[in-house]
């Protein structure tokens, strides 16, 4: 009997392994594979040296600008969106505050659009005739019209704007959740003992939240690692390309107008694999140390 | 009495300061949407200069919208290719979920700790073999190409995991005893009684659908295949752009996720949580 029910596990559980393999592990290592080779799509053959194509990634100077964005959207945008998010989520946890539900779901609004939605949004404020300008003009602010999404720090600066803007309540919603599941007679012990906010919140509460705190910054660092939607859509990786992230390179070195590289380019989707996984180990790491 | 209504006011007082800040965030959150809206409803010229109320141009902006794309054609296909996903995705994983945590074993644990390893795969990084994959099935602009490698993911088969782990043995033990084959038990007993976390993957599932870009870009070449996203990203290539019938676009393509935002919040907020239980 047992060994039937434990069999019946397998079978409800094979089709979404079998799938999960197929969609997921073997394209990686076919990636892999793809990656020491050169040539068209149609004619590859491995490339020699082997790591040609691995070698080409550090000496191609506008790869090495998209790592370099990608890392600045990274250190900026995810501690900025992270410290935000808890700040409000520990705000709209109190119990005396009102009309909590709605600044709650005001703040959660932005991630009912699409990533695409949001970058054509703020890429139409953002437009030198655009509403951002004429407020600024309005106001006298500013003599003539910024070129935003022209000038390589304001382009940056809205890309890190925008992405703080979608994601922080997406966080928030992580937090809330996470604040509700907390045992509150720890905080009455430490009000009782004379404990000031700042001290309850750093000593009491980011423990009891590590998990959460943890799950939170690998899914935002492995989010930006991956921005592709925001490159494309809000800023197109101009002016010039000093905006553009990985994986929008990435995608156009292998679907892009120029001719097709689905060796280069999976040479260097690998690297961005290899960075997902060292920094979420780097994190798993570092949260746990800290008992 | 009147002692406990001086502590209330002296509370909300100290909270002033939190209002104002929840105010402004607030107000910049909503904005950029309510622009989206305004904006659909004026020309481009009133766009560009600055307008922020609603305007009377709204029907010319889905006219030439309706004219210079496939709207209702990507409308349709968006709405089929998230339906399918939905559905399918929610049932291969949650019976896998259920296989998972309800039968599991030793060798099963370890097979998911395996998989959860998928979630850290990037997109860009599969991409390419997918594409040479679906185009050898001839699967290129289909809703097949589409869903394929998006209905078992790491995340819902987790998120069905955990949340089993509050279901009732007992119900099932009770079942085995009626003499309920192993397979009906999921669809009699388990589906009905999980049905809050259905829901929650279900509406999580449906906005990912429909949001994705990177993917359907790859894999949807014609405009007889694309989707909502896709069209409104074509709508702002070219080198003059009318902000008018772009934010009309951009409104239709947030039209479903917003409405489905406002009536399941509650499950969304869990859907996306769902997993950290």
């Amino acid at each position: 009997m047992e060994k039937k029910t434990n069999r019946w596990g397998w079978a409800f559980l094979i089709l979404a392994s079998a799938m999960i393999m197929l969609f997921s592990f073997y394209p990686m290592f076919s990636a892999l594979m793809t990656s020491f080779k050169t040539g068209s799509s149609a004619n590859m053959k491995y490339a020699d040296p082997i790591w040609k194509n691995f070698l080409r990634m550090f000496k191609d100077r506008m790869f090495m600008t998209t790592l370099k964005n990608t890392f600045l959207y990274l250190i900026i945008q995810v501690p900025i969106m992270l410290v935000l998010a808890m700040l409000l989520a520990q705000l709209l946890n109190n119990q005396h505050l009102k009309f909590r539900g709605l600044f709650r779901t005001c703040i959660f609004l932005p991630c009912a659009i699409s990533l695409v939605s949001y970058s054509l949004i703020f890429r139409s404020l953002f437009a030198t005739q655009g509403l951002i300008n004429s407020v600024l003009m309005g106001l006298g602010f500013i003599e003539e019209n910024i070129n935003w999404l022209g000038t390589t720090s304001t382009a940056r600066g809205v890309i890190i704007f925008a992405l703080v803007w979608r994601w922080t309540g997406y966080n928030m919603v992580f937090y809330l959740a996470g604040l509700q599941n907390l045992d509150y007679q720890v905080y009455e012990a430490a009000q009782i003992d004379g404990a000031n906010g700042w001290h309850t919140f750093w000593h009491i509460t980011v423990p009891q939240l590590r998990p959460v705190i943890i799950m939170t910054s690998i899914m935002s660092i492995n989010g930006t690692l991956q921005l592709f939607d925001e490159s494309v859509n809000l800023t197109a990786g101009g002016p010039a390309s000093t905006t553009m992230t990985m994986s929008h390179y990435i995608y156009n070195t292998a679907f892009g107008t120029g001719t097709a590289n689905f060796g280069y380019a999976s040479a260097m989707s690998f690297l961005v694999l290899v960075m997902v996984a060292i920094l979420a180990f780097i994190n798993l790491k570092v949260g746990d140390r800290r008992d | 009495m009147i002692d406990k209504k001086k502590k209330m006011d002296a509370i909300q007082r100290r909270l002033i300061p939190c209002y104002i800040f929840l105010i402004i965030v607030s107000l910049i959150s909503v904005f950029p949407l309510f622009w989206m809206f305004t904006a659909a409803t004026n020309t481009t010229v009133e766009v560009a200069q600055g307008k922020l109320w609603f305007g009377t141009h709204a029907l010319e902006n889905f006219k030439n919208l309706v004219d210079n794309t496939k709207l209702w054609t990507s409308f349709s296909n968006s709405f089929i290719y998230a339906a399918v996903q939905t559905i399918l995705s929610l049932f291969i994983c949650s019976l896998a979920g259920y296989g998972f945590e309800l039968y599991h074993t030793k060798g099963k644990d370890a097979l998911f700790a395996v998989l959860l390893m998928a979630m850290m795969i990037p997109g860009v990084a599969t991409m390419i073999p997918l594409f040479t994959m679906m185009s050898k099935m001839k699967l290129i602009n289909t809703v097949w190409g589409f869903v394929l490698p998006a209905l078992s993911t790491p995340f819902l088969i987790m998120m069905f995991r955990q949340n089993s782990r509050t279901f009732p043995v007992a119900l099932m033990d009770a079942a085995r005893i009626d003499g309920l084959p192993e397979w009906q038990i999921f669809f009699k007993i388990y589906m009905p009684v999980m049905k809050a976390t259905y829901a929650a993957a279900g509406v999580i599932t449906f906005m990912n659908a429909w949001n994705a870009y990177l993917w359907p870009r790859v894999v949807l070449t014609s405009n007889n295949a694309q989707t909502m996203p896709i069209l409104i990203a074509n709508l702002a290539n070219g080198y003059t752009i009318d902000y008018g019938m772009l934010m009309m676009g951009v409104l239709f393509c947030s039209l479903p996720t917003v409405i489905i935002f406002f009536i399941l919040q509650k499950q969304f907020a869990e859907g996306i949580t769902g997993a950290v239980k």
